[in-house]
């Protein structure tokens, strides 16, 4: 899930370093994500796993790493697996 | 969802009219001078209200947002530019109070702006980087301890009047824009190189020249948490609202002043229904709509202010950025209808019905932080951000 991620930072992102530069668990705004970019980043995230983000993750922190961002779909994904 | 919102109490009002009272007599004469309200300042630090938002533990009084508000709306009624002044040291104070418990300088800094009452000034726009407070071009150093930041400055509203300012930058030279910091400086720390005059349309007591500004300071002075964080979580919900109750107190006291009319054209011609007063039932009705607008937004901020996923939300953020977008573009068309309302009396300049520095000031609104920005931001959010549609939220 980490790679797939990745790969749609480097796509929406706009950041000003190479993604494969940043670690897992670095603050991706510090790193120079604006809040346009993570708006398009979050479309192309429910895009690509087929999720719609609820209005309850959708603040900084569920974006704010690579791992949070894998954890929050996670989450997603697992009520879904439940349902 | 629980309606009620708290309302200032009496003796906290009490002091506020106090304070009004000084600063409507000034009003006119800092408007035409463009010169800082120095006696409606000296007013709210001689009833203490500079100091009301920190926690009694600190040496405040635990005033929330919605009896600051209030309280900007009364001083917004009698004199906009002191209220503008009133409401921007409490968007600072809030970032303090909210983020600056947790280090032992912040706290103690905090207890000392309720003791001596001083005035807190905020530096957040920068030459090459406009309104968008979000970025940041200057970036602080810390070496043994010590922070240095030079900042180009292009509005510090009442720099030369604060006692403190709370200036943002790139938390260290190879920072990205949007890592950000905001750091608390002290007037003995700093000095202000002017460079561009506040010489505008309204709110022109609150003398936002430009500067640019040097300071070098103790680190433990920079905020812990990274500013992001604080603007998301205060000055976002703080600046929407109590910017809005200073635009509400300013659209009150239009009314109040058309209502005045009608009701002296009553008086003059007995039995005869005046030609305004179709008109002012039709300002009330506006007036409680913007007055909605803001009440609204104050009950959205006190569900949401002791959780900080819900603050950093983008429903909460949509929420306060539609609370200004409404209250700043409710309040030309109120002053508008009030001058239809006065006539003549209302467009003269030394009339009891004069509403041109209502009309000056209130053109503030729809700039500071420019609607257009924010229009795009939200639309941005809501490519996401699904609206609630309930009617209580």
């Amino acid at each position: 899930m980490n790679e797939t991620i990745r790969g749609l930072v480097t796509k929406f992102g706009g950041l000003p370093v190479a993604v494969d530069q940043i670690a897992d668990d670095a603050d991706l705004y510090s790193a120079g994500l604006s809040s346009f970019a993570s708006v398009q980043l979050m479309l192309g995230l429910e895009d690509a796993f087929d999720v719609e983000f609820p209005d309850t993750l959708l603040n900084r922190k569920s974006f704010s790493s690579i791992n949070a961002i894998a954890a929050t779909l996670t989450q997603i994904l697992d009520k879904r697996d439940v349902a | 969802m629980n309606m009620s919102v708290s309302i200032a109490d009496a003796g906290l009002m009490a002091r506020a009219a106090r304070v009004a009272t000084i600063a409507a007599k000034h009003a006119d004469a800092v408007d035409a001078a463009g010169r800082f309200p120095r006696e409606a300042v000296d007013a709210m630090i001689a009833e203490r209200l500079l100091g009301i938002q920190i926690a009694r533990s600190h040496g405040g009084e635990d005033a929330d947002f919605s009896k600051i508000a209030e309280l900007c709306s009364i001083l917004g009624q009698a004199c906009a530019a002191s209220a503008m002044v009133f409401a921007m040291h409490h968007i600072k104070l809030s970032s303090l109070v909210q983020h600056g418990s947790e280090s032992a300088w912040h706290t103690a800094f905090m207890r000392r702006v309720a003791d001596e009452q001083l005035l807190l000034g905020s530096a957040t726009t920068e030459g090459g980087i406009g309104g968008n407070l979000r970025n940041s071009i200057c970036a602080i150093t810390v070496k043994d301890g010590v922070c240095h930041l030079e900042k180009d400055a292009t509005v510090i509203s009442y720099g030369d009047y604060a006692d403190a300012i709370l200036i943002t930058s790139r938390s260290n030279p190879e920072a990205a824009s949007s890592d950000q910091v905001m750091t608390v400086f002290l007037k003995e720390q700093y000095t202000l190189e002017k460079t561009h005059v506040w010489d505008t349309l309204g709110m022109r007591g609150t003398c936002s020249d430009g500067f640019l500004f040097k300071g070098t300071a103790p680190a433990e002075q920079i905020f812990p948490k990274p500013f992001a964080e604080i603007a998301a979580q205060s000055m976002l919900a703080a600046s929407h609202l109590l910017w809005s109750g200073v635009w509400h107190g300013i659209a009150a006291d239009a009314v109040s002043r058309a209502q005045a009319f009608v009701r002296a054209a009553a008086r003059k011609s007995p039995g005869a229904m005046p030609p305004g007063a179709l008109r002012l039932a039709e300002l009330s009705n506006m007036l409680q709509t913007l007055r909605s607008n803001v009440v609204a937004g104050l009950k959205a901020y006190e569900d949401a202010k002791d959780d900080p996923d819900k603050l950093a939300s983008m429903g909460f953020s949509v929420a306060m950025n539609g609370v200004k977008i409404c209250s700043s573009e409710m309040i030309l068309p109120i002053v508008n209808h009030a001058m239809l309302i006065c006539g003549i009396m209302g467009y003269k300049n030394g009339t009891p019905f004069s509403l041109g520095r209502h009309l000056r000031d209130a053109h503030s609104a729809q700039l500071m932080i420019s609607n257009d920005r924010i229009l795009s931001n939200m639309s941005t959010m809501l490519l996401v951000h699904k609206l609630d549609t309930s009617l209580l939220g």
